[in-house]
């Protein structure tokens, strides 16, 4: 029995290097194709009409204007008269016409009644909200809060939040569906999830899963936006349908992208901690609520990290808006959850006038099982921002102006493996190959596979060919949760071990030894250790004869090369003008641990990614609802803000390598750095300016409310 | 969507021969930046587009003893890298840097700058310039209007005037170069914006038969001039609020000034009150202030943005700082 092992460090040749993704200069040169560029002969343009309201019943209907508009070729209602519509941009007519122009014109000869019904939009004003929207889930309690308080030596309470947010893909949700027959369907969809989402339109179709084809090489973001195929997806395949199996390109434009294809919740908290005078955290007490749609979103996890707080009181609150639904987004409530908890508890370290550093680490015991980590990575962070040289006490940010200040955050998240199939294929000349129906969101999935592969069998990068975004090619998990890295690397190692270890059986007879007694190192199949008595890959490979050799390699399977369980801090370093309230990211630094780390360059790009989302949200980026109107004021990237590169200030990364981290195996990445910048930044504009800024983003509005609160400086010039 | 006819003069002659009567019936096209969203988001329906870009003498930029000289077709782009507008008229020079976008540097015109329509989310979601629901009701007052206009909204238009170089352009005195069939005129930069009354009227001064042919700015002779924008990002943004400043200094005092606020009223701002303020007086920290207090007076903030009373204030003094600098 083969034994699925990662090797020993001082025998990695790719694992763990810097190496640059390997569809990267396809992408820098635009020859990498996503859906949207995809073009097919004879393919039509579909649109869909969607609500003006944010909360209507259909009374009507009529699209005969619309079908005898020249070029259009289908016209389906998706939801008919006596519907009630939720949200504004629900949809409710597809077309498909010959251009964009035709489709257009089309949507909008359609004429749909409604009658208006009263809507709910915004959830910020807990006292406006209507009980029927509320949706209160049951108080926990942990020890004696109230006790606790009373006993505490320093109480101090506020109130955060931070308002929703979209995913905002660059590249929008959409497809291009064909039937190729009557019975078979050709999907290019934008997809986060390869091998399911055609059996889930194979489902919708009522057509046998196996007869969707599913092509996608690339993907312009998803941010746990795209894994199902949703309803446009499905509309698309039957507008094609309708129009006798031509192609149909619907991809969402910008305004339905940030208004229907999936938000953040928002969340606001009441947050009450108290501590000893010594610093030592003794109870908490929140209330929390938020909107992310109709829908709610689970237990959130209150206290964030800090779970051992002795004494706890919580409650939550899902508020039910008329406004496009929730999808998961990047670490789903972790983002909010770890900028209420850690906001509190650096407001109590700044009421105890504790340095918040050493305040966290006097009560990390209260983290858990990581604690360790916690600590030895904060104090990693803080030796890269130069914490003890920088800090100050909140609100001695400098003379002028401009002040500046430090804050910090710590975060976790689980990133244990998906489950992931593949097959590996050796050439008898020498080729191979790794096919897996998993995708590569721009983490770099392609290159991890070719560095595993590589990286077994003691080949350059090069030599192995990586076939992915293919539901033909065994099947791979969705790419969510962080779970994708540990998936498909086990598989893949798996894979290549097995297949080395029958490519060594064979040609074990030839170097008089045994399979085990040899080795693949540098292109050669080897005696361990002896270089004399061996062969090329290639003179090795002739010895399968004409026959490749396939390997199905499996997660789960033998022995543990994925983990799950992270830890991470972050550090960053603002600016804020406290005349104007602009806030400035000078420095930003990230300290994460993610297992065995196999590309260090394409890890550090993901951190980076994380980074630079969070201080989009951190400082720009909002969903404005209209109370009147009932829509989205700003569903385009005029209003709907996010950082240029001169926004998101200097930015470091460090991994947590070597023994207690390597040996534990993969662990996902995609997540964990994502949910400490809001936090971080936030405590940082505290500790500059004196006075919590208690919602983000933290635009310059709402820095000066907060300064004015305080009665600062700024009330005149 | 609705076709339309697309018509490249090479001369102005040519050009406004081919314009309407109403506004509306045909839409000028020079750098494209603003009248294609507009058209896209059916904000804007033309039955005619008439492409200017083929006017030569509607290009350039030149500086000579009396003065400069901005072609309606200039880009952001030409103004940035001729040394003479940095050199001397600072205030423009900033206006055009702070557009950050480089596809928009590189498209954008002077002329268009001008007469871009404004970015009120409620007009651009087709609520009308004066952005009403079906029932007629204002929806800016009560709605959220963070963006929107805190001086000068009394006429019922809330929008803010969106243009970067105006305010610089009135601050210097420069005048707008204008074409029609009745030949050329000139109007001050600082007449040449109106609040509209109406939903089909325009934000300028210009019938619909005519167009912006070129800006000329008067030779600096000693005024020290400076712009500054509060913006919250470097990535491509509006100003919160912005002023551009001219100052005449005489001695160690200010013999003469001309100050203009953007972005906080349906027209560039011109604040009269902060250059009397500051005339006689020497440029410090106190002065400045005190000038941009005046400058605000008047404002009538909505419900939610009181704040940009406190950045145009902000942007004022500093301005004066700058150009003093």
């Amino acid at each position: 029995m083969a034994e699925y092992k990662w090797p020993e460090a001082d025998k990695r040749v790719h694992l763990g290097k810097r190496i640059s993704r390997i569809d990267g200069p396809e992408k820098v040169a635009g020859r990498a194709k996503y859906a949207y560029d995809i073009n097919r002969p004879g393919m039509l343009f579909g649109k869909i009409v969607r609500s003006p309201y944010a909360h209507a019943k259909i009374t009507s209907i009529d699209t005969s204007a619309a079908e005898r508009i020249p070029g259009v070729r289908a016209v389906k209602i998706i939801q008919g008269p006596g519907t009630e519509i939720q949200w504004a941009g629900d949809e409710i007519v597809a077309i498909a016409a010959v251009d964009e122009g035709a489709a257009e014109d089309a949507a909008r000869a359609v004429k749909i009644e409604y009658e208006r019904l009263p809507h709910l939009v915004n959830e910020q004003d807990r006292s406006s909200i209507p009980d029927s929207a509320l949706i209160p889930t049951a108080e926990s309690v942990v020890g004696d809060p109230a006790k606790a308080f009373s006993e505490a030596d320093v109480t101090v309470e506020g109130v955060y939040g931070n308002e929703v947010i979209t995913h905002c893909c660059l590249e929008s949700h959409g497809q291009i569906a064909e039937w190729t027959d009557e019975n078979n369907v050709l999907l290019h969809p934008s997809t986060q999830s390869v091998s399911s989402v055609g059996g889930q339109l194979a489902q919708s179709l009522r057509i046998p899963a196996g007869n969707v084809h599913v092509k996608m090489d690339h993907i312009g973001g998803g941010f746990g936006s795209k894994f199902q195929i949703d309803r446009w997806g499905v509309e698309c395949a039957n507008l094609s349908k309708l129009a006798g199996g031509k192609p149909v390109k619907l991809m969402l434009e910008r305004d339905a992208e940030l208004t229907v294809a999936g938000v953040r919740p928002s969340i606001r908290a009441r947050v009450k901690v108290g501590a000893k005078k010594d610093g030592t955290l003794t109870a908490w007490e929140s209330e929390t609520w938020g909107t992310g749609g109709q829908g709610g979103f689970g237990t959130l996890p209150v206290p964030y990290v800090w779970t051992g707080i002795p004494n706890q009181r919580k409650n939550q609150t899902t508020v039910k808006t008329n406004t496009g639904p929730a999808r998961a987004w990047r670490a789903p409530n972790h983002p909010q959850v770890c900028l209420i908890t850690m906001a509190a508890l650096d407001d109590l370290s700044a009421e105890l006038k504790m340095d918040p550093l050493d305040f966290f680490i006097k009560n990390i015991a209260m983290t858990g099982v990581r604690a360790k980590v916690y600590e030895e990575e904060l104090l990693k962070a803080a030796e890269m921002i130069e914490w003890k040289k920088n800090w100050h006490p909140r609100g001695e940010g400098g003379a002028g102006p401009i002040k500046r200040g430090l804050g910090l955050s710590i975060h976790t998240w689980g990133g244990g493996p998906h489950a992931s199939d593949c097959d590996l294929t050796i050439h008898p000349d020498g080729a191979v190959e790794v096919k897996m129906g998993t995708q590569d969101l721009g983490t770099g999935t392609r290159t991890v596979l070719r560095i595993v592969a590589a990286e077994t069998l003691g080949l350059p990068l090069d030599a192995v060919k990586v076939m992915i975004g293919d539901n033909r090619f065994p099947v791979s998990g969705s790419s969510g949760g962080s779970t994708t890295v540990g998936g498909i690397s086990s598989s893949t190692r798996r894979a290549s071990t097995d297949a080395l270890n029958q490519l060594l059986a064979k040609v074990a007879p030839d170097l008089n030894a045994q399979a085990d007694q040899l080795e693949a190192v540098g292109g050669r199949i080897q005696v361990i250790g002896d270089s004399s008595r061996g062969m090329t890959w290639k003179q090795a490979c002739a010895k399968l004869g004409t026959q490749p050799l396939t390997v199905r390699g499996k997660q789960p399977g033998q022995g543990t090369l994925a983990s799950s369980g992270v830890g991470g801090a972050q550090m960053a370093d603002v600016s804020v003008d406290i005349e104007t309230g602009v806030v400035k990211v000078n420095k930003f630094v990230a300290v994460q641990d993610c297992g065995l780390v196999i590309d260090e360059k394409t890890a550090e790009s993901q951190v980076f990614g994380a980074m630079i989302m969070g201080v989009c949200f951190s400082l720009y980026e909002e969903r404005i609802m209209d109370d009147r109107t009932g829509r989205v004021l700003n569903p385009n990237m005029e209003f709907y803000k996010l950082a240029g590169i001169g926004d998101v200030g200097e930015m470091k990364v460090h991994f947590m390598k070597g023994p207690g981290y390597d040996d534990r195996g993969v662990i996902g990445l995609g997540e964990p750095p994502t949910v400490s910048p809001g936090a971080a930044l936030s405590n940082a504009v505290a500790n500059a300016i004196g006075v919590r800024v208690g919602t983000l983003p933290m635009t310059p509005d709402r820095v000066l409310a907060a300064l004015a609160r305080k009665g600062g400086s700024n009330a005149k010039i | 969507m609705q076709k339309f006819e697309y018509v490249s003069p090479t001369t102005k002659e040519q050009a406004v021969a081919l314009l309407g009567e109403n506004w509306g019936d045909v839409e000028v096209l020079a750098g494209g930046t603003d009248l294609l969203s507009l058209m896209k988001d059916y904000i804007t329906t033309p039955r005619r587009v008439v492409n200017l870009k083929g006017i030569a003498a509607l290009s350039g930029v030149r500086y000579s003893a009396s003065g400069l000289r901005l072609g309606a077709l200039a880009t952001f782009d030409d103004v940035l890298s001729n040394t003479a507008v940095r050199r001397n008229y600072p205030a423009i020079w900033a206006a055009v840097e702070g557009v950050t976008s480089p596809q928009i540097r590189a498209m954008g015109t002077v002329g268009g700058d001008l007469c871009q329509r404004p970015r009120c989310w409620y007009y651009r979601a087709g609520y009308g310039l004066l952005a009403k629901d079906e029932t007629g009701h204002a929806l800016v007052p009560d709605g959220d209007n963070r963006y929107h206009a805190i001086l000068g909204h009394n006429s019922g238009a809330y929008f803010v005037n969106p243009s970067s170089l105006a305010p610089a352009l009135i601050a210097l005195a420069a005048k707008i170069g204008v074409y029609g069939p009745k030949g050329a005129r000139q109007v001050d930069a600082a007449e040449f914006f109106r609040a509209p009354g109406g939903d089909g009227e325009r934000e300028y001064q210009l019938s619909p038969n005519e167009i912006v042919t070129e800006v000329l700015v008067p030779a600096p002779g000693g005024m020290k001039n400076a712009t500054y924008e509060v913006r919250q990002r470097e990535a491509l943004d509006w100003p919160l609020a912005s002023a551009s400043v001219a100052l005449k200094l005489t001695g160690r005092n200010v013999g003469a000034a001309r100050i203009a606020l953007g972005h906080v009223a349906p027209v560039p701002w011109r604040a009269g009150a902060a250059e009397s303020a500051l005339v006689g007086k020497a440029v410090t920290e106190q002065t400045a202030a005190a000038a941009a207090e005046a400058a605000l007076a008047d404002a009538k903030p909505l419900s939610r943005n009181a704040y940009k009373v406190q950045l145009a204030r902000v942007a004022v003094k500093r301005a004066i700082l700058a150009a003093a600098g």
